[in-house]
């Protein structure tokens, strides 16, 4: 065994071929180009297949890793999607978007000495490969129960109890608001991260399993929860998101050219405002442009802005480096792509021109104080020291909160103070009878995985209600 | 789903009728509130309020005025051609009760949104006088209907082509001079909405207006509807569209209509290119 593991250490961790950050960040192609084969195959094969595997572990939704990993070091890709669909209906987006780096990869053995086996690299692979090659085979359904399952919004969480639960035998209907499904995948994660043909080929392979897709219809408006039952739907799973977006309260938010995350996102990726006038919805595009905030979305507005043409990118962060809490490898994908981070500045108000236009904004410089109830330390205002930046465009990306469309119209569904829905964390359960909820709408903003993870409990509790009774 | 079963062409084809079939919408609808309507795949999302809902039928109905890329290709839609996506109901419907003496006053294909608000406020007892303007006679729209929605119809054209020469707000200045009004609901272009509300912040009636921001999911989700009200953020497509005409800071909501002003210029030359050569 010891002999073995000095041996694996020796494969280096294979990279995977990306796109050259010069020509990257003027197109929309994505980024990472993806395994070989062959790459895939010795990759594959630094794997120590651990008895007790902790990348398990860490993974919120107990995908067999070792096992799918060993299939394609014997080149069973598509055995290898199938360990994975046991788990996770969604390898290629998961394999794309989840951070590997403190789930499965973060808990590698191999990572304690040397680089963790390219977990995400691999999931994604498979899921390429069998998209590109597979007979299009579908997993065996159950006995089809005559019960009726209404999953409300087509993100992660509800993509994931859709799956979960046609395979179980139940039939599922899923509403989504918008004109396309896929929810965040589609209207917030941009396509040289996730290509949106991925989204759609794996909500077709859900509709090829019998799944029902209503688009267009927002629950709390269109129809409310307690119509789905009286539809004769038995059991409804809300994963609406959060669909809220925070401003910063500062003076001149209104101005032309300060846009909320979720607006620009929505406009480029799910309008496709990026290929504007083919398409017919247009977005600002900035020369000179601010992104507020550091997350994941952050750096997904701040990449987009760069490829719409910009000639300078700054993310203006109020804490220091170290707090920043989006993935290193987005952080890293940024700095490659010529964004610059702007740390310990706080945005104090929007300046604009007598047209309304945004053209600078007022800072003040911070500093770290104690630790605040997050656990990270307090920024703290730096007297004396605001000055301006120019900008022609600013995106406030610090955060989302809890659209109350569909909760207010719903009786007996218990709210926590922020507004998000009170559900049992191992069930879904909510407060009222009949109904489940998972993802953003419960933990707040989150990953995808984590709302998978969510929408994977639930499924396992609606197929028990389903079948027993609540 | 989303067929055009009824199509007219008012205000000598500057303005579009559209009855479309969407029962589920048809079934929720209430006076003051929107759909967003999307004509093809690579389409805008265009928030319009609703002039007419049949439940019975499953149909709503939406009154257009063409001035951009989208609504000219509206336009094209004829009978039994579908909308591909159509989103709703949306935004809070209009409060309705009875106060009393009540004026509703429309501009362009304002009057279109203001038509079922008025009818309503009559059914519910109020006394409704309704003041209809637009630039010249033949632009106006819904004349008959709003006769037949109200107690009273005055109309205005600018050039004075028809009724009164002049704005819609000369005649609301005159009757709040002369009566006793309760409640004033004002619905058009924003410089029109801004002057009525001036002018009835004078008398101290209370004024409501419906605001047509520009949005893009019309759910709360994008925020970029926004409009100052008393000073605080408001969503138009959630929180209105219609708010309190006194609070509303209509010199930051025209600005922001102008936006995207280039964008729209350069879609209206694409089009038209496109359409050419096609």
């Amino acid at each position: 065994m010891a002999e073995q593991k000095e041996k694996k250490e020796q494969i280096p961790r294979q990279k995977m071929p990306e796109q050259q950050p010069e020509v990257r960040k003027r197109n929309f192609l994505e980024v990472p180009l993806g395994y070989t084969p062959e790459l895939a195959m010795k990759e594959a094969s630094r794997c120590l297949n651990c008895k007790k595997p902790s990348c398990m572990e860490g993974c919120p939704v107990s995908i067999d890793i070792p096992a799918f990993i060993s299939l394609i070091r014997e080149g069973e890709f598509t055995k290898a999607v199938r360990k994975i669909w046991e788990r996770n209906a969604l390898p290629a987006v998961c394999g794309r978007v989840c951070p590997q780096e403190i789930q499965c990869e973060g808990n590698c053995i191999l990572g304690k000495k040397a680089e963790p086996v390219a977990i995400g690299n691999l999931e994604r692979f498979v899921a390429d490969w069998e998209r590109a090659h597979g007979k299009g085979e579908l997993p065996p359904k159950a006995k089809a129960t005559g019960k009726r399952v209404a999953v409300v919004g087509s993100g992660p969480s509800g993509l994931t109890v859709a799956g979960d639960l046609i395979l179980k035998g139940h039939e599922v209907t899923i509403f989504e608001a918008f004109h396309k499904p896929g929810g965040v995948l589609v209207y917030g994660i941009p396509e040289f991260r996730l290509p949106k043909e991925i989204v759609f080929a794996e909500v077709n392979f859900l509709e090829r399993l019998g799944v029902k897709v209503e688009c267009n219809v927002v629950v709390g408006r269109t129809i409310t929860v307690d119509e789905l039952f009286g539809e004769g739907f038995d059991a409804v799973f809300i994963g609406v998101g959060a669909g809220l977006p925070k401003f910063m309260g500062i003076p001149g938010e209104n101005l032309i050219g300060v846009y909320s995350a979720n607006e620009y996102l929505t406009r480029s990726n799910l309008m496709k405002a990026y290929l504007f006038p083919e398409y017919d919805t247009p977005i600002a595009r900035g020369k000179n442009v601010v992104v507020l905030g550091a997350g994941n979305v952050a750096m997904d507005a701040a990449r987009t802005a760069m490829r719409l043409g910009a000639d300078r990118v700054r993310i203006v962060y109020r804490r220091s480096r170290d707090e920043m809490p989006a993935r290193a490898a987005e952080i890293h994908h940024a700095e490659e792509e010529g964004i610059e981070f702007h740390l310990l500045t706080a945005p104090t108000r929007f300046l604009g021109d007598e047209h309304g236009r945004l053209v600078g904004m007022e800072c003040i410089r911070m500093q770290l104080g104690e630790p605040d109830e997050s656990g990270r330390r307090r920024p703290v205002p730096i007297e004396g020291s605001k000055f301006e930046m120019d900008c022609d465009l600013a995106v406030i990306a610090v955060g989302a909160g809890a659209n109350p469309i569909l909760t207010r119209s719903t009786e007996g569904l218990a709210l926590n103070k922020w507004g998000y829905i009170i559900a049992d964390p191992e069930t879904g359960k909510t407060t009222k009878k009949g109904v489940w909820a998972g993802g953003d709408i419960v933990t707040g903003q989150a990953t995808v995985i984590l709302a998978m993870g969510a929408g994977r409990k639930a499924s396992d509790s609606i197929h028990k209600y389903l079948t027993w009774g609540w | 789903m989303f067929e055009i079963l009824r199509r007219e062409e008012l205000a000598g084809g500057s303005v579009v009728l559209n009855e479309i079939s969407a029962p589920r919408i048809a079934r929720k609808a209430r006076p003051g509130q929107f759909v967003i309507l999307k004509a093809t795949e690579t389409g805008e999302r265009i928030p319009l309020t609703m002039a007419e809902t049949d439940p019975k039928r499953g149909t709503i109905t939406i009154i257009y005025q063409v001035v951009g890329k989208s609504t000219m290709l509206f336009k094209t839609l004829q009978v039994g051609d579908r909308y591909q996506d159509v989103i709703g109901p949306l935004g809070q419907p209009t409060h309705l009760e009875k106060v009393g003496n009540v004026i509703c006053v429309g501009g362009g294909t304002g009057v279109a949104v203001l038509h079922p608000i008025t009818r309503a406020l009559k059914e519910l007892g109020n006394n409704v006088t309704a003041i209809i303007g637009a630039r010249t006679k033949d632009l106006l729209i819904l004349e008959d209907k709003m006769k037949a929605a109200s107690h009273r119809l005055l109309v205005s054209t600018d050039d004075g082509s028809y009724g009164h020469h002049g704005f819609v707000t000369d005649l609301l200045k005159e009757l709040l001079q002369k009566e006793d009004i309760q409640l004033v609901v004002a619905i058009g272009p924003v410089p029109m909405m801004k002057y009525c509300c001036q002018i009835t912040k004078e008398y101290g009636v209370k004024t409501i207006v419906s605001l047509n921001a520009i949005m893009v999911d019309g759910t709360g989700m994008c925020g970029c509807c926004r409009v100052s009200i008393d000073g605080q953020i408001r969503f138009a497509c959630v929180d209105g569209p219609e708010f309190d005409g006194h609070k509303v800071d209509f010199e930051e909501l025209q600005k922001r209509l102008m936006s995207y002003r280039q964008e729209e210029q350069m879609a209206i030359e694409h089009f038209q290119r496109c359409t050419c050569s096609a």
